[in-house]
């Protein structure tokens, strides 16, 4: 991976999530820079995918969130996207009542979908456009929830544990198509699998209770194995 | 068996008013969470203005049934847009608040019975409907009022009409993905509230359809039918599924012909009361509905 930006991109400052009772996000700040992956990383329940719904608007938040110079807090969710910030979702969230084709369509937002590129890289949705996704298996529908991204021009994407639930011949096939998205586009990634943060990430942004307690060099912490358990590892709790 | 033909039709014309005032309150459960209660009103809409522009506007036309096609054009015209300005001006402020949707629609509700019954009285209005309608044809013995006919085939158009438009538009795609996951079509860089309008217009077009056909059926239009209509409205959208228009059809069906058949069979009056038998079968044996979709707006 060549990118090595310098220009933040997305800027995240003094973010709160309160989800019923519980405050989830308590002052998260960090910078995305442009180009490359960024790994937000943390044990379960931390607010890791908190974060990137708060950065889309889909849960209720305070605090800022600027994409290059734009405040994005105070747009409603789809305007947001619509500034080119483009979302993988946790547990994909296909709509399984559609077929795959209709997935695509529904997602299309550019003028000129780039449906040679989603083809060229899951030929197997082509295949079964006109399957319902509810059918598709967990790999399957996790290359639509990505193809659905991949389909417009984004300047940044926010990709929430895409190997989650996958048997490990396909993290590898997830991880190399993540590869080819970097490439693409900057990308803000939700990963549990050390592995796959150590292949893609340049940087690394660890989360704790709501917090961020952690920024460097994804290789930096990685080649810390303390540190990565104390800051990853169950039973470790800071 | 005459009787039992007259009872089927008289029942499938019956589900066809159910079912054109369930398939908008599904629709729009289905999509926006929001338990309308003001559909009953969108009914009203329909006939009395159907009845006001047939009594006070094409009243010179002597063709009945062009007066009565061009009259109730306007009162499903009044539908959509009543339906559409009740979703931007008094649900879209009350988005996610649903307890306060249901509060203003309930408020809604009753307020406009009492002002149908304020302006035009408690009396029963006719309005004037070509005079085939109310003759009858003969089938096997059975003497069907045409009316049945109409309302029948006006249910079997919009029933395809509907799921055209869900199956070959964007907004109905819009629509289907949206019962299925509202947040996750945001997240998709759509506005998804431009699709509860038109969910809510068309659901006020349906429930007016149903408003002029309910004159047809019942003679006349009165200031509650349309809440009187709405309940079995209602029960016939938890059994068939919310957010699912084939199964409200097939729902609308089932209820009308259980009560037909029960009220004549049994005793009148029973039929409302096995209906309700039915749902909590329903609920209890398939919680989801007759369709079966997982159904429920995430927010």
């Amino acid at each position: 991976m060549s990118a090595t930006a310098t220009r933040t991109l997305l800027s995240v400052r003094d973010l709160h999530v309160l989800l019923g009772q519980s405050h989830v996000l308590q002052g998260v700040s960090f910078d995305v820079p442009e180009g490359g992956v960024t790994a937000l990383l943390g044990r379960n329940g931390v607010g890791k995918t908190t974060t990137l719904r708060a950065i889309l608007g889909l849960v209720g938040r305070r605090g800022s969130v600027r994409l290059a110079d734009e405040e994005l807090t105070l747009l409603p969710t789809h305007r947001i996207v619509q500034r080119s910030v483009g979302y993988v979702p946790e547990d994909r969230d296909v709509f399984t009542g559609l077929t795959v084709a209709e997935n695509l369509r529904l997602a299309e937002r550019d003028a000129e979908p780039r449906y040679d590129l989603v083809y060229d890289l899951f030929p197997d949705l082509e295949a079964r456009a006109a399957q319902r996704a509810g059918t598709l298996s967990g790999g399957q529908q996790q290359m639509l929830a990505i193809a659905r991204a991949l389909l417009n021009h984004n300047r940044v994407l926010l990709v929430d544990e895409p190997t989650k639930g996958l048997a490990p011949s396909l993290v590898a096939e997830v991880a190399d198509v993540l590869e080819r998205l970097a490439q693409l586009t900057t990308v803000l990634l939700v990963e549990q699998n050390l592995g796959v943060v150590r292949r893609l990430a340049q940087r690394a942004i660890v989360l704790d209770q709501g917090r961020v307690v952690h920024t460097s060099e994804a290789r930096e912490l990685l080649e810390r194995p303390e540190l990565v358990r104390r800051l990853l590892s169950v039973g470790h709790a800071a | 068996m005459s009787t039992f033909i007259l009872l089927t039709i008289t029942g499938f014309g019956l589900g066809a008013m159910y079912f054109l005032i369930a398939s908008g309150l599904s629709l729009i459960y289905g999509l926006m969470g929001v338990l309308n209660f003001a559909h009953g009103a969108f009914i009203s809409v329909g006939s009395y203005g159907t009845w006001w522009f047939s009594a006070h506007v094409f009243d010179g036309i002597h063709s009945i049934l062009l007066q009565w096609l061009l009259s109730s054009l306007v009162g499903l015209g009044l539908g959509a847009v009543f339906a559409g300005l009740v979703e931007l001006v008094l649900i879209r402020p009350l988005y996610t608040r649903h307890m306060e949707q249901v509060l203003v629609t309930v408020g809604l509700s009753i307020a406009f019975v009492a002002l149908i019954q304020g302006i035009w009285g408690t009396d029963p209005k006719t309005f004037p409907v070509p005079p085939w309608l109310h003759e009858t044809t003969t089938i096997a013995g059975a003497h069907i009022p045409n009316d049945r006919w109409i309302e029948i085939a006006t249910a079997a158009v919009v029933l395809c009409l509907l799921r055209l438009f869900l199956r070959r538009t964007r907004y109905g795609l819009i629509i289907r993905a949206g019962v299925e996951n509202r947040a996750m079509v945001q997240a998709l860089g759509i506005d998804v509230r431009r699709a509860f309008t038109v969910v809510f217009a068309i659901g006020g077009v349906a429930a007016a359809v149903a408003g002029v056909l309910s004159g047809v059926y019942f003679n006349d239009v009165s200031p509650d039918q349309g809440t009187n209509l709405l309940i079995f409205a209602f029960i016939v959208v938890v059994i068939g599924g919310l957010g699912s228009i084939g199964g409200s059809a097939a729902a609308a069906t089932v209820v009308a012909l259980t009560q037909q058949y029960t009220n004549y069979y049994a005793s009148s009056g029973v039929g409302d009361m096995v209906v309700v038998l039915l749902l909590g079968l329903v609920l209890l044996a398939r919680p989801r509905g007759l369709a079966g979709a997982v159904v429920g707006a995430r927010a």
